[in-house]
Formats: structure tokens, C-alpha cells, sequence
């Protein structure tokens, strides 16, 4: 996608990636051909430029056809570089400046409690995200609120546009932060699907807002792009991007399948 | 002026709707950001407090919240300061309530120098500007207490985003009976033919003085009271320009980026016209009285009348 795009963020999608299959096909209540079906769960994708990967679960899920994902970003596709809840079924909100997604979350929490409506809000934040202010006001607020409907994800790649986010600017502990806002917290590795169901199901009974940790690895999956800052904005070459799906894929650059343990 | 009328500040006029549209519609929420006594917010938070939420000193916050509450079909009253609804907070309305085109109402009070002696950083002097520029954002600002009343009960039905700026200070009676609506935005409240003078907020009041004093002197001003300023009426802004051929603009604001730069913006693409705006020239506030600010500023009556007569000078 971002090949054929020549721009976007592969980094952070593929980081994530894990994460978004687990709520797109085991754990999320939804009805594709009814996007806004009030009584759905919600997800909400607050760092906006891992739009990719939330394109490819929504089109996989049947929101939209499988054949708009290669037109990502381009003048006349509805798949815009962030996303836009306007312009793309499924999408929630539109975000891609950061820290905004669990303000937002915190609204739709609070008039779901209005309405009485069912459903639990899922909402996914960077790490680097995690710098910005608001999202320190929406966790005072979460809590203040007892917003019993809401799980924070934040997924812990340790990488931001200019470096490790340990080096720019540290957001540690982060679980011992969400904890002292009087969030219940959990620690998972973000890409073992077993902690990750568990910590979702885990989030949606605790008492009052709920927030995952994820440890995940930056351009998880691709040898060449793991924990590597550079990969947050740029693109692969098309050459690049075929070597990555053949190592998503698990083929080796001969094209033979391994055999795996 | 009827005696009876006492001048009323329009944030009055906010939280009395704001309270009003809550018993008429389920729907209504409202958010503020610890200023609900000043914004008068708080009689709705009273009135009803599960649909109110106090989001404390986190004006950023608020209208994300208000953005979420927007999406999931509420009509999302947020209210604090001018300067930190529009300031501190521009991110999130940019990204989370302009672009989106959600119906949450920005009610923000204390706009303007008037705000008086808190000084420059409660004044605000840019708002309408910030808002002006964003796609889909209605702006409007009510001349008196009627106008803000009825601005703020229409704005339960307008569809999407929507500016609504009020003021600290009391100010007299503009129109003397409730309003139904603002219609177009552009009311011309005296007929004349020498000169326009495009007012909005306090400033219509000034204005009206300023065409009794110029009458006097055998100069026939046109005063429009200008409530809408995004989308302004161009028609009737341009059906008065034509009409005299002269201008001047008054709002309580700079003058880059307001009510006279959107006169400006139609008189130089419809029907080129010299117009001299009375406002903030370029500069912040600074604390004082209301009405010593007015005068320091050069936004009095008598401004008006001054510069109304140069630039019918100057076009000769």
C-alpha cells in the first residue's frame, strides 16, 4: 500500500498490526454494512498515520472492497493519508494530529452512557503520542469520569520520527503514569495474540478505564525495517516492499516456503 | 432608549438559551472549562448536570470531548474564554470539529478589550480571525442581548460547526423586542447614503451614535449590523457599498483577520470601495476600564465620526 502510495507510515502500522487483527476479527462487535450501528463496539485509532493498517482490517472486515487499499492516498481515493470518518466507512473519527483520540473517546464514552448504549471503546495511541498533553488530560478525565467502557492501547514501539522515544523524550513508566491517573493497567508483549485477546477481554471488566501497554517492535515483521526510526514516515520501494511481503509471509527471497519449526 | 431595558451582557443571553435549549431538547450537552460562573454555562450545569461536563482547566480536552459527544449525536455546547477556545485550543477544533463538520457550538465569552482590566492575555483580539479561517466554521457575533439570545437558540437547528462570540461587558439594547432569528446576519439598522459603517458586537452601538453625530453634520451614514460574519451576506454588504460608496468597519477585535477584513474581502472582489477600519490596529491589550480601553484604543464614537469624515475626504 504504501509502496504503490510512495509515501506513509509503515513503522507504526506494522507495530500495531498485531493489535488491530486481534479487535478486527476476534474481539470487536461490529456490522460492516451498517458502520454506524449504535450499538457497536468502536475503534479508535488516535495516532492517525498507522491509517494503513487500519485500512487493510476495515477492508478485510468488508467495509469497503480490498482493491481501494492500492489506491491509499492517491487525489480521487477515499483512503486519505490520515483518516477521515467522512470519507472512508468505518473509520470514527478523523485524527492524525496527535493526542486528540482519547478525548474524542472519552465524548462518545460519555453520551454512550447518556443513551444507555452497549459497546466498548478501543482506543490505540503511540508511544510518542504519549508526549503530548492532551492525552494526560483525557487520562485525569477517563478516571474522573469512571468511564467503565474504555480501553487505551498504547503501543510501545520505543521509536518516534527523530529517534527512540527513551532518547527524545521519555515516557516512562508508562504503566505506573496510567496507574497513578487511577487507570487499571496490564503489560502485554503486543505481538503474542494470546496476552493480547486476554488483555482485551481483561479491559472490557474492569472497574472504571483500562490501559494495555503493549511492548511492540517498530516495523515488526520486516528484518530490514525492525526498530529502525527511519521507517515511521517513509515509504519502501517496490522492490522493498516485495521482499517485506515475502518475509510477512514467511517465503524467503528464493520464493520457497519455510518450513518452520 | 426604553428604560426598561437595562443593558445586558450577551454571555447572559448564552447561558439563559443555553438553559432554555436544554429543556427543549434531550440532546443538548454542555461543556466548559472551569469558567461556567463566567461564561454563565452554569445555569444549564445546574439545570441539568448529567448532560454538563466540567472538564477543569483543559480547554483542549474539552473540545475533543465535545468532538466525541458531536459524533455519537449530541449538540455540544462548549464554553470557556475567547482567547483559550480559539488559542489553546485551535488543534482540536481544527482537526476534531471544523474538519469533520460536527454540530459543536464554540460559545466563547470575553471577547474583546473590553474584558478590561485582566488585561492582554484574557483579551482576545484574533478569535474571529482563527475561526474565520477554518472551512465549515459559521461565525457569528451578537450585537446585544436579543441577538445573542436568539443566535444561540437557532444554533440548535444550523447544521455543523459554529463560532458564537460574546462579551463580558453589559451593553444597551440593539433591538428592543426578542429576536425569531438572525436571518441573514446583515441587518441594515439606519438607512444612509453618504457613507457605510459595518459594525458588529458592541461596536453597533458605537456605531448608531457615530450616524446621529455625523447627521448632524450633514453626512447620511448607513449603519449595518454585521451578526454573521462566515458566510457574510454579500449581497446586501455589496447593495450598501454600491448604495455610498464608502466605508468604514468597527468590531472589538484586530483589525486583520475580523469583520473588517471580511468587508474588505467583498468590497475588493464586488465593488471597490474605500473603507477605514476602526479595531485593534496590530497590537495586544493591556489592562484598564472598559471604556478607557475603548478610548486608548481609538474606538469610540468619536473615532468613528473621525474616520468616517477622512475617508469621505479622501475620496474625493
Amino acid at each position: 500500500m504504501t509502496a504503490r502510495a510512495g509515501s506513509g507510515h509503515p513503522g507504526g502500522s506494522l507495530s500495531a498490526a498485531d493489535i488491530i487483527t486481534a479487535l478486527y476479527f476476534q474481539i470487536l462487535n461490529k456490522r460492516p454494512a451498517n458502520p454506524r450501528w449504535p450499538e457497536r463496539d468502536r475503534f479508535i485509532l488516535s495516532k492517525g498515520h498507522c491509517a494503513p493498517v487500519l485500512y487493510a482490517a476495515l477492508a478485510h472486515s468488508g467495509y469497503f472492497p480490498a482493491c481501494d487499499l492500492l489506491n491509499l492516498r492517491k487525489i480521487d481515493c477515499h483512503l486519505q493519508g490520515h483518516p477521515d470518518m467522512h470519507k472512508t466507512p468505518g473509520v470514527e473519527i478523523s485524527s492524525g494530529s496527535l493526542g486528540q483520540g482519547l478525548s474524542v473517546s472519552i465524548g462518545m464514552a460519555l453520551a454512550m452512557r447518556l443513551d444507555r448504549l452497549p459497546g466498548h471503546i478501543f482506543t490505540l495511541l503511540g508511544d510518542g503520542e504519549s508526549q503530548e498533553g492532551e492525552v494526560w488530560e483525557a487520562a485525569m478525565a477517563a478516571a474522573h469520569y469512571n468511564i467503565q467502557n474504555l480501553t487505551a492501547i498504547v503501543d510501545m514501539n520505543g521509536l518516534q520520527i527523530d529517534g527512540f522515544t527513551k532518547d527524545v523524550m521519555n515516557v516512562e513508566p508508562l504503566p505506573e503514569k496510567y496507574a497513578a491517573f487511577g487507570w487499571s493497567t496490564r503489560v502485554i508483549d503486543g505481538h503474542d495474540f494470546e496476552q493480547i485477546l486476554d488483555a482485551l477481554e481483561w479491559s472490557k471488566a474492569t472497574d472504571g478505564p483500562a490501559a494495555i501497554i503493549a511492548r511492540t517492535v517498530k516495523g515488526k515483521g520486516v528484518s530490514f525495517m525492525e526498530n529502525k526510526a527511519e521507517w515511521h514516515g517513509r515509504a519502501p520501494t517496490v522492490k522493498e516492499a516485495e521482499a517485506a511481503l515475502m518475509e510477512l509471509r514467511g517465503e524467503n527471497p528464493e520464493g520457497e516456503r519455510e518450513t518452520g519449526e | 432608549m426604553n428604560e426598561e431595558l437595562k443593558p445586558r451582557a450577551t454571555r447572559e443571553a448564552y447561558g439563559e438559551a443555553l438553559l432554555e435549549l436544554g429543556k427543549r431538547h434531550e440532546n443538548v450537552v454542555a461543556l466548559d472549562a472551569d469558567l461556567a460562573g463566567s461564561t454563565k454555562s452554569g445555569a444549564f450545569g445546574a439545570a441539568f448536570p448529567e448532560r454538563f461536563f466540567n472538564v477543569g482547566v483543559a480547554e483542549a480536552n474539552m473540545m475533543s470531548i465535545a468532538a466525541g459527544l458531536a459524533i455519537s449525536g449530541k449538540i455540544a455546547y462548549a464554553s470557556t474564554f475567547a482567547v483559550f477556545a480559539t488559542g489553546r485550543a485551535f488543534d482540536q477544533v481544527r482537526q476534531g470539529i471544523a474538519q469533520p463538520r460536527l454540530p459543536v457550538r464554540i460559545c466563547a465569552s470575553h471577547g474583546g478589550l473590553t474584558v478590561g482590566e485582566d488585561g492582554c492575555t484574557h483579551q482576545s483580539i484574533e478569535d474571529i480571525g482563527l475561526m474565520r479561517m477554518l472551512p465549515h466554521m459559521k461565525v457569528v457575533v451578537p450585537a446585544d442581548f436579543n441577538q445573542a439570545y436568539a443566535a444561540v437558540i437557532e444554533s440548535y437547528n444550523t447544521p455543523g460547526p459554529m463560532y458564537i462570540r460574546t462579551g463580558r461587558a453589559k451593553v444597551d439594547f440593539i433591538y428592543r423586542e426578542p429576536l425569531a432569528g438572525l436571518g441573514k446576519g446583515c441587518d441594515v439598522l439606519r438607512e444612509g447614503t453618504d457613507i457605510s459603517i459595518f459594525a458588529c458586537g458592541i461596536m453597533v452601538g458605537a456605531a448608531l451614535e457615530a450616524a446621529a453625530v455625523l447627521e448632524k453634520r450633514d453626512i447620511s451614514a448607513e449603519v449595518v449590523n454585521v451578526s454573521i460574519l462566515k458566510p457574510i451576506d454579500v449581497d446586501t454588504v455589496v447593495a450598501s457599498l454600491t448604495r455610498t460608496g464608502a466605508a468604514v468597519t468597527a468590531e472589538e477585535h484586530s483589525v486583520i483577520g475580523g469583520l473588517g477584513d471580511a468587508v474588505a474581502e467583498v468590497a475588493a472582489e464586488f465593488c471597490p470601495t474605500r473603507i477605514g477600519r476602526i479595531g485593534i490596529k496590530d497590537l495586544f491589550g493591556k489592562s484598564g476600564k472598559p471604556e478607557e480601553l475603548l478610548e486608548d484604543y481609538e474606538m469610540t464614537p468619536e473615532h468613528l465620526v473621525g474616520l468616517a469624515e477622512s475617508v469621505l475626504a479622501g475620496r474625493k
